[in-house]
């Protein structure tokens, strides 16, 4: 179980969590006959030893009226769980709403996204899934995502990652309004915050790169296996995409009602109400020529307060371009 | 929470599982171990255990049977054909699309309902196998305060109030909204519904919300109108598409890369300078775009963008001229910190945060 199971581990702690996985390991083990304890832990993500509590409590239902019976019946003698008598509990639990919206939302996603080559199992596995969901199916069609993967270069990059093979990129970079060239060797390609993103080594910077899919303006699969190095970690992306180093330069904008965008579009330090819906963020970059762009793009809307050489940076940059139109 | 507690429950639905007839709350006390002696303390006992049940999503349901050992009193029961999962098998390609989708939703709401989901279609015999990643991780963030609420609010159709904080507004306000659903694209979260103080359709996103949401009705009293689309009322921003127009443009050789993406007909004029042909639909945001180049960019034409660019830098200088102190004074504040370096800062990730991302509308 990968990351997106913190929150299902928390839940598992709770009497409902642990009635939820009680109810589903008893048809778990009779769908496949026999369970090995260690293949079933780890399915549930918990240890063997909770998991042997978990049977030993599943053995000890019992029902008094109108005569005493134990329904369920199993063992897990030489580490193998077989189930035996499972009475009423032999299917599991149908699916919450919450729990079918949240895969076919997901699903829905993944249908969206061009150039990924499972469209067709996405739609098999989508119907199957409304099916069994029945009503619980409905409320799903309320929640959408859609992501924006970059066209055709993703499918391309998919490929590339599937051969194992370097690919040159032209990459243009925002923040410096710049036009780039390097080779990478790619490691996986991720969707993060609505956008496609390629995690790479980047042989120009001899580290590993996230590089936005919808930046790439050219690409070529090179006819050179790629080579990550073996101590190359991926990022961290759930941590934030953007993370600022102590060597950047801190910002401070005064933004009026009409700038609060900011906030929104800007990964901000802080953000503080200032009054009558002005807000005063403090933003992190290395390279402070966006934040000059940044400003110019804001006209009245805002303002860099400090540091105070920017600040007078910007307003250098109004006056030039002002010249060019014949204004002093 | 008890061992004792996660086994009576557990021993209730077997119970009421296995039953056709409804059964008495006095005949489910007598049949389940591990209820009170006292009568208070049962009847506050299975209370909560009922309400256990219906959030774990075990569809308990009460009635009676003239026939039955209870005759007309109030019972319970749970029918398997609505507590049983269907039948469901998956291919080994479906059921690594579905692993992946799984593995999607990163914070707490969506995630432990996607990772629930999985437990029970692995009961059910589908095996999915957790590391295929089919060469792409896709994750989708619901960090916004307020998606739990606003999502519970869609599930079970029940009107919403929250505190809103638009664009261009001085202050916030209340709004109350039926919501029809939560959608997000490029990243970001809105909530789509009837505005019942504007009485019209209204979008607000999720970011701006401060505070917060508060349920302001039963469930069940929010009616989506037939042949809503909530995702085209998100994303068609419903303003008239003006027609696109041509602009010329000079462009600072080696510079104005953005533009330059986007550039027909480049033409070398010499002295450094390039001309060249731009495409664009909306002043307003075209102008501000361009006067982020400063003067690698000039515009020749149309005079109307012309216009929108100088006034543009105008309007840079009119609030950047500041008396000198007040610089000062938050330069020095800002400096107080400078030697703060921010949890995490060694990673080396891209600068991400540096898009072209549009100023928002107001809406």
């Amino acid at each position: 179980m990968s990351g997106a199971t913190g929150g299902g581990k928390a839940a598992a702690t709770t009497s409902t969590g642990r009635l939820g996985r009680l109810l589903a390991l008893v048809p778990y083990v009779v769908s496949r006959d026999s369970v090995a304890l260690d293949q079933a832990a780890a399915a549930f993500g918990v240890s063997q030893k909770q998991l042997i509590d978990d049977l030993n409590l599943l053995w000890c239902v019992e029902l008094r009226a109108p005569d005493p019976y134990c329904p369920i019946d199993l063992s897990y003698e030489g580490g193998e769980i077989i189930v035996t008598e499972a009475e009423s509990i032999a299917r599991p639990l149908r699916l919450k709403v919450d729990e079918a919206s949240a895969l076919l939302v997901a699903l829905r996603m993944l249908a969206g996204i061009p150039g990924l080559q499972d469209r067709d199992a996405l739609s098999r596995v989508i119907a199957k899934l409304e099916t069994a969901a029945g009503a619980a199916a409905e409320v799903s069609s309320k929640v959408a995502v859609e992501v924006d993967a970059g066209g055709e270069t993703l499918g391309r990059l998919r490929h590339a990652i599937g051969a194992g093979r370097r690919v040159h990129l032209a990459y243009y970079v925002p923040a410096r309004d710049e036009n780039t060239e390097r080779d990478v060797d790619p490691m996986r390609l991720l969707m993060v915050e609505g956008n496609g993103y390629l995690e790479g080594w980047c042989r120009r910077a001899e580290a590993v790169r996230l590089f936005r899919l919808d930046r790439i303006t050219a690409l070529a699969v090179l006819d050179v296996p790629a080579e990550v190095p073996d101590g190359a970690e991926p990022i961290d992306v759930d941590a934030g995409l953007f993370r600022p180093s102590p060597g950047d330069e801190k910002v401070t904008f005064e933004l009026t009602p009409r700038g609060r965008w900011v906030a929104d579009y800007y990964p901000c330090e802080s953000v503080e109400e200032v009054g009558e819906g002005r807000l005063r963020v403090v933003l992190r970059t290395p390279d402070t020529r966006w934040v000059r762009g940044l400003a110019l793009r804001l006209g009245d809307q805002g303002r860099v307060v400090a540091p105070a050489w920017l600040a007078a940076g910007v307003r250098d940059d109004a006056v030039r371009a002002l010249a060019r139109y014949g204004m002093a | 929470m008890s061992r004792r507690k996660t086994e009576r429950l557990l021993n209730l639905v077997v119970c009421l599982l296995a039953t056709r007839r409804y059964l008495t709350a006095e005949q489910i006390r007598r049949a389940v171990p591990g209820y009170p002696e006292s009568d208070d303390a049962f009847k506050r006992m299975f209370e909560r255990d009922k309400e256990e049940l219906r959030e774990l999503g075990v569809p308990l349901e009460v009635g009676s049977d003239q026939d039955g050992g209870g005759g007309d009193e109030i019972g319970y029961r749970i029918p398997p054909q609505a507590y049983e999962l269907p039948d469901i098998h998956l291919s080994p390609d479906e059921a690594a699309v579905l692993g992946l989708a799984a593995r999607v939703w990163q914070r707490a709401t969506m995630a432990e309902a996607a990772s629930g989901a999985l437990l029970k279609l692995r009961a059910a015999g589908v095996e999915t196998d957790a590391t295929t990643t089919l060469g792409i991780e896709p994750r989708v963030n619901t960090a916004d305060p307020s998606f739990p609420a606003l999502w519970e609010a869609v599930r079970d159709g029940r009107p919403v109030a929250f505190d809103y904080q638009g664009i261009g507004r001085t202050s916030v306000s209340r709004r109350h909204l039926e919501p029809w659903g939560v959608v997000s694209r490029r990243g970001r979260w809105y909530v789509v519904g009837h505005d019942r103080d504007r009485d019209e359709t209204r979008v607000f996103r999720l970011s701006r919300i401060t505070g917060a949401v508060a349920v302001d009705g039963r469930p069940g009293t929010v009616t989506v109108p037939d042949g809503v689309d909530v995702r085209r009322i998100a994303f068609d921003r419903g303003d008239r598409v003006a027609e696109p127009r041509p602009a010329t443009v000079r462009l600072r050789a080696g510079a104005a890369q953005g533009p330059r993406r986007w550039a027909r007909d480049v033409r070398d004029l010499g002295g450094g300078w390039d001309e060249a042909t731009l495409t664009f639909r909306d002043v307003d945001r075209f102008a501000p775009y361009l006067a982020r180049f400063a003067d690698d960019v000039v515009v020749l034409d149309p005079p109307d963008l012309r216009e929108a660019v100088i006034q543009q830098l105008k309007a840079v200088l009119s609030v950047s001229d500041v008396p000198a102190d007040a610089d000062a004074d938050t330069n020095a504040d800002t400096d107080r910190d400078t030697d703060t370096v921010p949890a995490g800062a060694a990673g080396a990730a891209g600068a991400a945060g540096t898009g072209t991302g549009m100023g928002a509308g107001g809406r």
